[in-house]
């Protein structure tokens, strides 16, 4: 663009150079703008800006003291965390924590027969990590380890079984993260598999299986798992046979995978109606039968698209497991609650102390699994795009 | 796969052959399918096999219970409806006593009190939840921060633990009678619970309702007659502050003219006791605080994803039009994120009326507490009881569905 001016001089002037654009006005670019437009634009954001700020400032300078700075970390007993002349500002207790620690864990699940529920917390971890990491090899093995092979080794090794030398563990010992996890691993690993096939009963053609489905599903979702809860722990007694009387843990067992499978079933319906009907009329074109069509053709696809909603019931599932108490059951969150009134500990932020223990306990937990949902729902969205 | 042995191969076909069994001519028998293939057969089969398996767990159900229950000696049938319950309820809107009262009107005061936790809660949690859903798509970034970490919070944990926190934790851990929390309005906060000054009905408040029924009666009428005047000619009605007239200014002179009548009981705060007032006991406020900020947390994701829902499209549309924002939001954004946040908004208020039952573990006296707690535990009518209870929660879900099912139909897209 050198030259500027035209060569003919009967023409009258034409500009021939392209003028540089000018620099946006500075208070539009650059941080200042950034913040003005995204902290304080305009009245209300300004002022909401202000309260937040200020709401900050009131609320995490405190926790942050609570928690951390005037926290006690070592001690035996409430000595150590009561108000006293020595410490006048007592924060949380977390000696508390650190001396229940193992009851948190197993409850009162004998001392000598502990590594047993450290064994399962290892093959559970192993099934988890298989299961879930997309990139491990033969993840076809992994599911018939975590599916078939971990519930029957993990039902031996915690009831125990005399012929292998493991001393019998009744169930009324268990507790504390213990019952949390086998309650949410039974719920997850029946819940998928009796959700589909009332999924499958709902969308049937036969009228006798729909009305089924429709009933159970309907029904199960139009109630409050305490009554299902309830209805496991005070009627299911009346209704087996006398000579076989369930125990507590497998009356609660029974209520939450039946709740969970109802709710699975209507996530899997929603991925089986997502599919074009196009997939079904090609596989029934091929000449496949309903079991072929639906193992090679609709379920893989119609469950990958909702592996982030099966995901998401799962945390549900995992967070209603703190209702088991209702049937008398020590879980994780009960344990915190014996705990914490016990008076051996009874200090002012014992309370406080426990809750918060279970809070970010709860919250790992469920952090990671919606976490874990939200990545695959950006693979599938990425592989839509193609 | 047992492919028939008819079937045309692909290869070495010739163009004159025909598939066999389309030489049958019309009228012929078509080819012999044995039962076992038949798909309508195994239909059959399979539905009659499904029903007697059914059929079988019911049975066994029945006659198990049967055997159990007069091995107990439990009486079955609904005749504890009538008996004198013999406890004392600690939160009841209508009347109840221990001495005279009867399981039945256990009941209802479980029902009622159920009602009242859910319809209150979902009132506070759709204000909270459309106010944080909106402020987690804010444009201000400390507000879009706050708003995203209050649902990443309350959504991981579980409501149980919530409850049992702003119970055990908090309000239980408020100041004695003694050293109570003076609010404004003569309102007193400690570990029994608020204290807030009771409105008392003097003479011609009736007229003053009557004035706000009239109000509100008016002012869908304008509304109306407003939107069709302009559909018809245009003309734009001062609707807002017309109905701002009637809905608040008419009343309140209406209020004034009677000669305000409405007196109030204050709480006068006493050493060891508060006297007079209206007292929110500590299981209702943690109750209603649990259920508010957990199910908020979830309806902000639901009005989140309904705004999203919208393409930006419509909006820079609306803004070619010549339509100022805020119009762009109540004419154009709104009505179809309504579409969206509607169905999932339902069940999060079936959700919220659900849970709760977890009144059971903060002492709220609701259908779960009273009616499958105290009642289930004096009379022993498992059956029955777990039964009523559950046939409530499901009667409330259905009619619940069913209106917004009907509202829903109402705003759903119209297709041509």
């Amino acid at each position: 663009m050198s030259k500027s001016v035209s060569s003919n001089p009967d023409q009258p002037f034409v500009q021939h150079v392209v003028i540089e654009p000018s620099r946006p006005p500075a208070n539009l670019v650059g941080p200042v703008a950034w913040i003005r437009e995204h902290l304080f634009g305009g009245v209300f954001n300004t002022s909401a800006t202000i309260l937040i700020v200020l709401f900050l400032a009131w609320v995490v300078p405190p926790f942050l003291e609570f928690v951390i700075f005037d926290a006690v970390w070592v001690g035996t007993d409430r000595e150590a965390c009561i108000f006293n002349d020595a410490h006048p500002i007592v924060g949380a207790c977390w000696a508390f924590i650190k001396d229940r620690f193992t009851f948190f864990n197993y409850g009162t699940y004998p001392i000598p027969e502990r590594w047993r529920v450290d064994v399962f917390f290892g093959l559970l971890a192993i099934a988890i990590i298989w299961m879930l990491k997309l990139s491990l090899p033969r993840r076809d093995l992994g599911a018939i380890y975590s599916f078939i092979i971990l519930p029957v080794i993990s039902y031996y090794l915690l009831i125990g079984s005399p012929v292998l030398g493991l001393p019998i563990v009744t169930t009324n010992l268990w507790g504390g993260l213990l019952v949390t996890v086998v309650v949410s691993a039974v719920g997850i690993v029946v819940s998928l598999p009796l959700g589909i096939l009332l999924a499958l009963g709902r969308r049937s053609t036969m009228p006798a299986a729909q009305v089924f489905s429709v009933a159970f599903i309907e029904f199960v979702r139009g109630v409050p798992l305490i009554t299902v809860l309830f209805m496991a722990s005070v009627m299911l007694p009346l209704f087996v046979p006398r000579e076989f009387e369930p125990d507590k843990l497998l009356r609660a067992l029974v209520g939450v995978a039946l709740f969970a499978s109802a709710y699975m079933a209507e996530v899997v319906r929603a991925g089986l109606q997502a599919l074009p009907k196009g997939q079904y009329e090609g596989a029934m074109a091929l000449g496949l039968s309903y079991g072929q069509m639906m193992r090679l053709i609709i379920l893989p696809q119609a469950l990958k698209v909702t592996i982030p909603n099966i995901v998401s019931n799962y945390i549900g599932l995992f967070k209603d497991t703190t209702l088991v108490v209702i049937v008398g059951l020590f879980d994780f969150l009960r344990t915190i609650e014996t705990a914490r009134i016990d008076p051996i500990w009874a200090a002012p932020t014992v309370s406080p102390t426990g809750y918060v223990y279970a809070a970010i306990f709860y919250f790992i937990f469920c952090f990671a699994m919606s976490s874990y949902a939200r990545t695959i729902e950006q693979r599938l969205s990425k592989a839509d795009k193609r | 796969m047992g492919q028939e042995a008819q079937f045309v191969g692909p290869d070495g076909v010739g163009p004159d052959m025909v598939d066999p069994r389309l030489l049958n001519a019309p009228g012929s028998l078509p080819a012999k399918v044995s039962p076992w293939r038949d798909p309508r057969w195994r239909s059959y089969a399979f539905q009659a096999v499904l029903m007697a398996v059914i059929g079988f767990l019911v049975y066994e159900a029945f006659s198990n219970a049967t055997e159990n229950l007069q091995r107990q000696k439990i009486a079955s049938g609904f005749g504890f409806w009538d008996t004198n319950s013999g406890f004392p309820i600690s939160f009841s809107i209508q009347h109840y006593s221990e001495a005279t009262s009867t399981y039945g009107d256990a009941f209802w005061v479980g029902m009622v009190n159920t009602l009242l936790v859910a319809a209150v809660g979902i009132v506070l949690a759709t204000l909270l939840g459309f106010t944080v859903g909106v402020a987690r798509i804010s444009k201000n970034v400390l507000v879009a921060f706050v708003a995203r970490w209050y649902v990443e919070i309350l959504r991981n944990m579980p409501l149980l633990l919530q409850l049992l926190f702003w119970y055990n934790a908090v309000l239980k851990a408020l100041p004695g009678v003694r050293d109570s929390i003076k609010l404004p309005f003569n309102s007193f906060l400690n570990n029994r619970g608020l204290t807030t000054p009771r409105p008392i009905p003097e003479d011609g408040l009736g007229w003053v309702g009557l004035c706000l029924v009239l109000g509100l009666v008016l002012t869908i009428a304008v509304r109306i007659w407003a939107k069709r005047r302009q559909e018809a000619t245009g003309q734009i009605a001062p609707v807002g502050w017309i109905s701002l007239f009637l809905l608040v200014i008419m009343p309140s002179l209406a209020f004034v003219i009677a000669g305000k009548p409405l007196g109030f009981d204050v709480p006068q705060g006493g050493r060891f006791n508060i006297v007079g007032g209206l007292v929110f006991q500590p299981e209702f406020l943690a109750l209603l605080f649990g259920l508010v900020l957990y199910t908020a947390a979830y309806i902000a994701e639901v009005v989140r994803a309904g705004i999203m829902a919208v393409s930006h499209g419509q909006t820079e549309a609306a803004y070619a039009l010549g339509l100022q924002p805020n119009i762009t939001s109540k004419l154009i954004v709104i009505p179809q994120a309504m579409r969206v946040i509607i169905p999932p908004l339902t069940s999060q208020y079936l959700n919220l009326t659900k849970n709760s039952s977890l009144a059971v573990f903060v002492g709220y006296p609701d259908l779960a507490n009273v009616f499958t707690g105290t009642v289930l535990n004096q009379t022993g009518q498992a059956i029955e009881v777990v039964g009523i209870t559950m046939l409530v929660y499901l009667s409330i879900s259905l009619t619940t569905s069913f209106i917004m099912n009907w509202y829903n139909r109402r705003v759903a897209l119209i297709e041509r």
